[in-house]
């Protein structure tokens, strides 16, 4: 059967534009949507999970201040927390909201491949957050097993949540990864299948390459979280013994035998290390395109900013056993996962190094979106360096347990990725809604989230060298810890309300700029990428008009010598191909 | 190769249209056939893990091996002849270049989702067989393991059904020739696909 690129097939059949309020904004097929669906959804309960964790602080900082605040409520925040933000916040708003708006515009397509699988993936995603959130309203409340779930705590008898919440959990994760894979399906097979006319794979711009590799890992990493929820699940509803032991539980002998807790926690890690990734690399791929084009130059070592995301995600599956050096694992396995934690290191020291390289001497326009991303590049050297600690064996042991690694995973993988959301969430707003935000509010916000996070983590990791464990309650006989850290302790708390309540300028900023805003214009940062070249902006149903634009250069032709602009965007033609006499870039 | 040519090429140094102005797919076949593969790479993760973690939990002391029910020969033979009903059915359709409901093609498509069922209802009956002697989920893991292998395996040709049953009803509407064919070729790729997954799982079994 001969193959018609879908490209063309788009070019020759007429688009069928949704007529009715229903099938134009509700059940919509539209990529653009669909994102806007995703990220709102996200979003939304991105914020219940930061109310949570305003919760945790509170019991921390000021410890029996809010009355209703017990044991048991905190272990489900904590556990309601990670996880809404590392899987129904960041990989959803990644790849769900940036990846589904930002592919099929930045290569050049009318819309996703499977447009009607792209509407079941958000309904799938919007269902397994309603089931989520039912926990907290079954007897017993969530489960407060911690987001990695770990067998036997998490099933057994006595931890909050094991009546109801944690079946609830199972199910909402193995839904939302099924909304995943009919998501993933589409993104992969869209950049792959469906890129227009001349741009090639080395063509696309670096968050479609973030979002492609995270996507790829995504596929083969969920199937883990699955294999490990269905286990579980077996456990907990049926009473097999895959992950649960014989042990008593609040006083008698349970009804299990052999299982084995390890085997959960290798299963659970296989999924859990690629998933920093799945969060990572749409993160720095959207952050490349941010710096270049505010930096008015091209990204540094294009070539190798590719490898590199293909080689973290790559290195991403030989490491997951560094999240269990405590487990009683054999010390030449421990030596194996250190080793390849720290090669790691190599390719994302390379991509911080480029983004560096890409400011330097660039013509820097320091507008929000770019504070936002050369903020990211701070705290992620921050999260990184003290990654490269935590990797080694030695050092983890005694700090596996403390603040220090609390302190470790929200510089890296909470506020770092955060800081990437707001500056593609500014960068792209104009495109999306056609009017500018406020730069002076942005800005303000901005400076409050910046610092008010260092004014949070930075002093979380002093509190881990003095040996203030992570997970507790409150603290009890640990005299060894001066009473100072408890004023710490407060002062962080005070500083987690202040950077959450500066996130309120975010949102006067978008909804008042919805109306207010000035006209932003096709493309008022000046960028090269196809998106900011469509005929309307927002982009209307079918993206392109009559006609696909054609890619004649690559993504990043920013302040090149000779020319009257400083941009030439990818569909401008040239001269021809392999004539390009100015040697541009490393 | 293009890809490799593709991926080491130095972007910032070529403008132009490359290869003329054809839009460029890395594979040169539909749509669906790339989503179908990425998504058996996906399934076979999965099957993966389980199978890992299948070894991983015998090592425990308390694994008492489950004697493998002879009728999983039969279930197996009746999978292998589905797969092979949709080969021909593929086939058929080339020479043709067509497929029609109750054509040679259709009937062995027909045919082919048929069996699947009948091994279907013929898993059903060995995990009941088995239940019914006293092999429960909680008795041993090695018992758990084989209802949840035999049935995530299922739940996979139920969802190769599902396209299936949808490309019958087109075809008995008679659908576009073109659409039957390429459901044709993918329900045939899936079930290839499921029965190696079920080889190996079933090699697994009688092997542990």
């Amino acid at each position: 059967m001969a193959y018609v690129p879908l490209a063309d097939q788009d070019d020759a059949h007429a688009l069928h534009d949704p007529q009715s309020f229903v099938t134009k904004y509700i059940w919509s097929q539209d990529h653009k949507v669909i994102a806007i669906q995703y990220g709102g959804v996200a979003i939304f309960v991105g914020l219940i999970a930061l109310g949570l964790s305003i919760l945790m602080r509170l019991q921390l900082g000021f410890p029996d201040t809010v009355s209703w605040i017990n044991p048991a409520f905190y272990y489900q925040a904590v556990t309601m927390h990670g996880m809404i933000m590392v899987i129904y916040l960041l990989t959803a708003l990644f790849l769900g909201g940036f990846g589904n708006y930002l592919i099929p515009l930045m290569c050049g397509t009318r819309d996703m491949v499977f447009p009607f699988l792209n509407m079941l993936s958000f309904w799938f995603y919007l269902v397994s957050v309603i089931i989520l959130l039912a926990s907290f309203f079954v007897p017993g409340g969530p489960t407060g097993a911690g987001w990695t779930l770990y067998a036997p705590q998490s099933i057994s008898h006595g931890t909050p949540g094991s009546e109801g919440g944690i079946l609830l959990m199972l199910i909402s994760l193995a839904v939302f990864i099924i909304a995943f894979t009919m998501g993933g399906l589409n993104y992969v097979t869209t950049i792959l299948q469906a890129r227009t006319r001349g741009l090639t794979l080395m063509r696309l711009p670096l968050s479609i390459w973030g979002i492609f590799t995270a996507t790829v890992l995504g596929l083969f990493a969920f199937p883990a979280l699955l294999v490990s929820a269905i286990m579980m699940g077996f456990d907990l509803v049926l009473g097999t013994s895959f992950f649960m032991p014989a042990m008593m539980e609040l006083g008698a002998q349970n009804d299990h035998e052999g299982g084995s807790p390890i085997l959960f926690q290798h299963l659970f890690w296989f999924f859990g290390h690629p998933e920093v990734y799945i969060v990572a690399l749409p993160a720095f791929g959207l952050v490349s395109d941010v710096i270049s084009t505010h930096a008015r130059k091209n990204i540094f070592g294009y070539r190798m900013m590719v490898w590199a995301i293909i080689a973290i995600g790559g290195l991403s599956f030989m490491v997951w056993a560094h999240h269990m050096y405590v487990s009683g694992m054999n010390p030449y396995f421990g030596f194996f996962f250190a080793t390849t934690t720290l090669v790691i290191a190599i390719p994302t020291a390379l991509k911080v190094y480029n983004w560096v390289l890409t400011l330097w001497q660039g013509n820097i326009r320091l507008n929000t979106p770019m504070l936002f991303a050369i903020g990211f590049i701070f705290t992620f050297v921050h999260g990184g360096l003290t990654g490269l600690f935590l990797g080694n064996v030695v050092i983890d042991v005694p700090l596996a347990d403390t603040y220090f690694v609390v302190a470790h995973f929200h510089m890296v993988m909470g506020v770092s990725p955060v800081l990437v959301l707001f500056a593609a969430l500014y960068h792209w707003y104009p495109k999306v809604t056609g009017r500018m935000f406020n730069e002076t509010i942005g800005k303000v916000h901005f400076w409050c989230t910046f610092l008010g996070t260092y004014a949070i983590y930075l002093p979380m990791h002093y509190l881990g060298f003095l040996g203030v464990p992570r997970r507790y309650y409150e603290m009890g006989n640990t005299d060894f810890i001066p009473e100072t850290a408890q004023v710490l302790n407060a002062n962080i708390t005070l500083a987690a309300i202040f950077v959450a309540t500066a996130q309120i300028l975010f949102f006067i900023n978008i909804f008042w700029s919805l109306k207010h805003g000035e006209k932003a214009g096709g493309n008022p940062w000046g960028a090269t990428t196809l998106e900011w070249q469509t005929p309307d902006t927002p982009p209307k149903h079918g993206n392109w008009g009559d006609e696909l634009p054609a890619v004649y250069r690559w993504a990043y032709d920013y302040s090149v010598p000779g020319m009257d602009k400083d941009f030439v965007p990818q569909n401008e033609p040239g001269e021809e191909y392999e004539k390009n006499a100015h040697h541009k870039g490393a | 190769m293009s890809f490799y040519r593709d991926v080491t090429r130095k972007p910032w140094n070529t403008v132009g249209l490359p290869e003329g102005i054809d839009p460029r797919p890395a594979f040169n076949m539909p749509n669906e056939k790339v989503a179908l593969i990425i998504f058996a790479t996906c399934a076979s993760v999965l099957f993966s893990l389980l199978v890992v973690s299948y070894f991983i939990r015998m090592t425990v002391g308390d694994w008492v091996p489950l004697a493998t029910p002879t009728m999983l020969w039969v279930n197996t033979g009746v999978l292998v002849l589905s797969s092979l009903c949709f080969h021909f059915a593929v086939l058929q359709s080339r020479k043709t270049g067509s497929v029609r409901f109750g054509s040679g093609a259709g009937l062995l498509s027909l045919a082919g989702g048929l069996l699947a069922i009948g091994f279907i209802v013929g898993q059903y009956s060995v995990s009941a067989q088995l239940l019914a002697a006293g092999h429960g989920l909680r008795v041993n893991a090695a018992n758990a393991f084989f209802y949840l292998l035999t049935g995530i395996h299922v739940l996979h040709l139920l969802g190769g059904l599902w396209v299936w049953g949808k490309a019958q009803l087109r075809l008995a509407l008679g659908s576009d020739a073109k659409d039957a064919r390429l459901s044709l070729e993918l329900c045939a790729w899936y079930w290839h696909f499921l029965l190696v997954i079920w080889a190996g799982l079933f090699y697994l079994l009688i092997s542990t």
